[in-house]
């Protein structure tokens, strides 16, 4: 785990197409073992039958592309479990749950399986940038994988079967992670979701269902899991990035073209703070290094990139803590995250 | 627990699934049934399993009949349709058998599709609840352990083995 800490994650790498807007493309597929009831209902004796049977599956190593680590989240403090939270290993309902529950996450954190969540399996696959036939694809295998060594539940006419029946056919939920801060200041965002939800696509903050937008950051996935196949719903989601992306970018010439002084100040304003703060929380910080990443996607302020999309994650709660190395209660996260903010940013400008 | 509109208790515990995100509501009988032909008028706006129910039921004796719903029970896994509704979540992959009357409108309305299309596990043609009945049968070992019935709980073991051994062939 602590190996992970010093890593910036597959999501926030920064790297692949339009990734000046879209952050990463991540695809994830519920799927549930025919012989157990569905997690809410397990005894705890099914819970740890189900993980077992998982856990085999990391033996056959010959099969993963990449090393495959195993956690267990029930035997971890709260400080690990948020710290994978925060990188999007595993989601909130996971970490917060009760009883045996883990995750499979490989080297790379390019994928994750969890177990015993909302259903017994939350397979995902994510990759940086728009690139969701290449998550498909890593998601599809592992899920073959799976399907060949273990028996899922699944009904000719429902298709795979699930807790909820929201999820219910394919189980898929396709989502590309957008930043969308010029559509933020010019308050377009919410026509532009209000159509999204026409077409059955969903719209989510950072950290999934019901989550805030921190950072500018929005998650848009599809609504609607039978009926399509999985390909189908990789267009759909696919089709709509591109309209996404150029409404951003007419936003943001908007704002160069009439408004690119007050801008400009809102950058450099964003900058001195993060630079000079003594205290910081959190959500500011988020707020200001989306304001940077914005100014140097425009041309407006320099500041080394991989440092600011390390900086999204390392200042997070869990993530702070254990860089310090210990747990530290807020206002002390708030002065750490002052002087780890100072450090990088006067490090990256010389 | 009262009614969220008035005074008397609430009897009806609706859960409905908006966008995915669960939203509770407690209501007396005289209120549900106001609720339930609301919701059968705004069919278009929302998915609603309310909604549903009230279209797939008549709708003046929807409460009542909800309410008989209510106590069905899964054989498998022990849930009432009362706590799926409550919960939104289904106990077993059998539910989607046993209650299927009750989730095709439900699932119709969510999806505006009744059919899966794309991806399929290995021996889907025939579905798994073949398999999915080692969930009774697992259960009934334990209760038989339980009162030390040992000769049932080996047979129902050696039940569990051939199902698996068949399937996994």
């Amino acid at each position: 785990m602590d190996e992970l800490a010093g890593k910036g994650g597959e999501w926030l790498k920064g790297t692949g197409p339009e990734s000046d807007i879209v952050i990463s493309s991540r695809i994830r597929l519920a799927r549930n073992l025919s012989e157990f009831p569905f997690v809410r209902k397990c005894s705890d004796s099914d819970k740890s039958a189900i993980e077992t049977r998982v856990a085999e599956l990391i033996n056959q190593d010959s099969k993963w592309s990449d090393p495959v680590s195993y956690y267990r989240i029930d035997e971890m403090n709260d400080l690990d479990r948020q710290f994978l939270v925060e990188r999007q290993l595993i989601s909130r309902e996971l970490a917060e749950s009760n009883g045996a529950r883990s995750v499979l996450i490989d080297s790379d954190e390019k994928f994750s399986v969890m177990i015993n969540e909302e259903d017994h399996l939350r397979i995902q696959a994510v990759q940086s940038g728009l690139d969701l036939t290449e998550a498909w694809h890593r998601v599809n295998a592992i899920d073959d994988f799976v399907d060949s060594c273990l028996h899922y539940a699944f009904h000719p006419r429902f298709g795979y079967l699930t807790a909820c029946p929201t999820n219910v056919g394919t189980g898929m939920r396709v989502s590309v992670m957008l930043h969308l801060p010029a559509l933020v200041m010019t308050q377009e965002l919410e026509k532009v979701f209000r159509s999204l939800q026409k077409i059955n696509l969903a719209v989510r903050g950072l950290y999934g269902e019901g989550s805030e937008a921190m950072g500018d950051f929005y998650q848009i996935s599809n609504q609607i899991t039978l009926g399509k196949s999985e390909v189908e719903l990789v267009q759909q989601v696919n089709e709509v990035i591109p309209v996404m992306i150029e409404y951003e970018r007419k936003a943001r010439d908007f704002l160069l073209r009439e408004s690119r002084d007050e801008l400009s100040d809102r950058v450099s304003r964003a900058h001195g703070i993060l630079q000079n703060a003594k205290t910081i929380s959190s959500e500011e910080t988020m707020h200001l290094l989306s304001s940077i990443r914005l100014g140097v996607n425009l041309g407006l302020i320099e500041v080394d990139v991989p440092m600011l999309n390390r900086l999204f994650l390392q200042t997070q709660p869990a993530h702070l803590q254990k860089m310090v190395g210990g747990q530290l209660d807020i206002a002390d996260r708030n002065i750490h995250r002052a002087r780890y903010l100072k450090k990088s940013f006067n490090i990256g400008d010389n | 627990m009262k009614c969220q509109h008035c005074e008397k208790p609430a009897t009806f515990h609706i859960t409905e699934l908006t966008d995915g995100v669960p939203e509770e509501l407690h209501l007396c009988e005289e209120h549900a049934r106001i609720y339930l032909m609301q919701a059968d008028v705004n069919e278009e706006d929302v998915p609603s399993i309310a909604g549903a129910l009230a279209q797939h039921l008549n709708i003046n004796e929807a409460a009542e009949q909800l309410a008989k719903l209510d106590q069905q029970a899964c054989p498998l896994c022990g849930i009432t349709f009362y706590e799926f509704r409550h919960v939104g979540r289904l106990g077993c992959p059998h539910d989607y058998i046993c209650f299927e009357d009750e989730i095709d409108p439900i699932v119709s309305n969510i999806h505006s599709a009744t059919m899966h299309v794309g991806k399929k596990p290995r021996g889907a043609a025939e579905g798994t609840d073949k398999r999915t009945d080692i969930i009774r049968l697992r259960r009934e070992m334990e209760q038989a352990i339980q009162v030390e019935d040992y000769e049932k709980a080996s047979q129902l073991r050696d039940q569990i083995i051939g199902i698996d051994k068949e399937q996994s062939g």
